[in-house]
């Protein structure tokens, strides 16, 4: 099966580079799924979960915006911040979602109250992913 | 001769400087590694936006969007973003960097406008008059992209209105700990990439081209801004340790060298008050 090279990089480093089978990304108007040889596309991302299927294996990654683009083969994904599911920490995610639930309940200025909820949506995606990584660990019950 | 009290305390003098240009070594060390490691994971990410950004300046212009950031025009004025140190002691760094400056103005035949981005580069700037716009100083050893953002933003802004038709990035690229290479880069607009005919199709863009573009394009601005920033930091703590480790190991030579003298005249005093003594000696005899 034909498969296309997927780069994943952050400011900070470069988190994901291999040559995967289906790449699916939260796209600004929603999933998209990336198949090879997909025509030229740029799309910028919303906070989500990536998903990277290579040889029947699924990977996910918590992604906070970016920008997808595909170009011939390639797949480049320039991420504002990029983490592996195992990468993630579930319980400070969990207390970064609390403490900007907190600051929303307290209704602070708009400029603040923007901040928070993009704040819980990360937070919300990253425990998402997290999850995803537990039930993938424990067998699965059907199928 | 200098006498044996003159020449030990100058040995002392330069053993303290010694010690202050060892710790200033150590420090600079410490720095440089965090900055190298920073400037090494941040390449990657600075490659790619470059690649993507060229890509799409290469692609045929869709006819309803104008992008103030992609389009080429008739160069009026040009402005010039020159990233320097701070501080000075970093060996030859700001002198080249600000000699291949002067040298990239000197060669326009438009007015420059400058931003400064550190102080060794805006007290150069204004010492020969240049028209000098705006001045950042106090970025401090690491900074985060926020820190940078203002610049950015001024640059997009005064690019976008049109006071300025090309801008240039200068900053010392970080090659290793020893060399480092002053660089002028053109920033906007930006560089189409040479594109195969059949990579010259037109992107799909989602949800479409504006949305995308606006926020893409100054997002580059800021990301190609911070990273020079990181080349910078990177090569002034380099330049600097190495400057330090040459200025120590200067010291250490020059006590070596004054420690022999001092016992030379020490030997002649002694030589000397001995024969004296002699002398007396058989003068009373």
């Amino acid at each position: 099966m034909a498969t296309m090279y997927l780069e994943i990089t952050t400011a900070e480093r470069r988190t994901f580079a291999d040559e995967v089978d289906v790449l699916v990304a939260p796209g600004l108007d929603g999933e998209l799924s990336i198949l090879p040889n997909h025509a030229p596309l740029m799309t910028a991302l919303q906070p989500g979960e990536i998903t990277i299927r290579k040889d029947g294996e699924e990977t996910y990654l918590a992604v906070t915006g970016g920008f997808l683009e595909v170009m011939g083969n390639q797949v480049t994904i320039l991420a504002d911040a990029a983490e592996p599911s195992e990468e993630i920490d579930e319980e400070r995610a969990r207390k970064a979602m609390e403490q900007a639930q907190a600051l929303i309940e307290s209704r602070v200025s708009d400029q603040e109250l923007g901040q928070a909820l993009a704040a819980v949506q990360r937070a919300a995606t990253r425990l998402r992913v997290a999850r995803r990584r537990r039930s993938r660990e424990r067998p699965p019950s059907q199928g | 001769m200098p006498s044996l009290r003159q020449i030990k305390r100058r040995i002392r003098s330069i053993e303290n400087t010694g010690k202050v240009t060892k710790a200033m070594e150590m420090i600079a060390a410490s720095k440089m590694r965090r900055a190298q490691a920073s400037v090494l994971a941040g390449r990657p990410y600075s490659e790619k936006i470059q690649e993507v950004i060229a890509h799409l300046a290469a692609q045929p212009a869709e006819q309803d969007v104008v992008q103030p950031l992609l389009e080429q025009r008739e160069v009026r004025r040009i402005q010039v973003v020159q990233i320097t140190p701070d501080r000075g002691l970093c060996g030859g760094l700001h002198s080249n960097l600000n000699r291949r400056v002067a040298q990239f103005i000197s060669q326009q035949s438009v007015p420059v406008g400058i931003i400064s981005v550190g102080r060794k580069g805006r007290d150069f700037m204004i010492r020969y008059g240049q028209d000098v716009k705006a001045a950042f100083t106090g970025l401090g050893d690491r900074p985060v992209v926020a820190d940078t953002s203002v610049i950015s933003r001024m640059v997009v802004d005064d690019y976008s209105e049109g006071s300025f038709d090309q801008v240039f990035i200068s900053y010392m690229e970080f090659v290793s700990t020893t060399v480092q290479q002053p660089v002028v880069r053109q920033l906007l607009p930006i560089v189409p990439a040479e594109l195969q005919a059949t990579q010259r199709v037109g992107y799909i863009y989602e949800p479409d081209a504006s949305t995308v573009l606006e926020s893409l394009l100054p997002r580059f601005v800021e990301m190609e801004i911070y990273h020079a920033v990181l080349e910078l930091i990177a090569s002034e703590q380099s330049a600097r340790m190495v400057a330090m480790r040459n200025a120590t190991e200067s010291a250490s030579e020059m006590v070596t060298d004054l420690t022999l003298l001092a016992n030379k005249v020490r030997q002649e005093t002694i030589t000397s008050e001995l024969l004296d003594l002699i002398a007396g000696a058989a003068a009373v005899r």
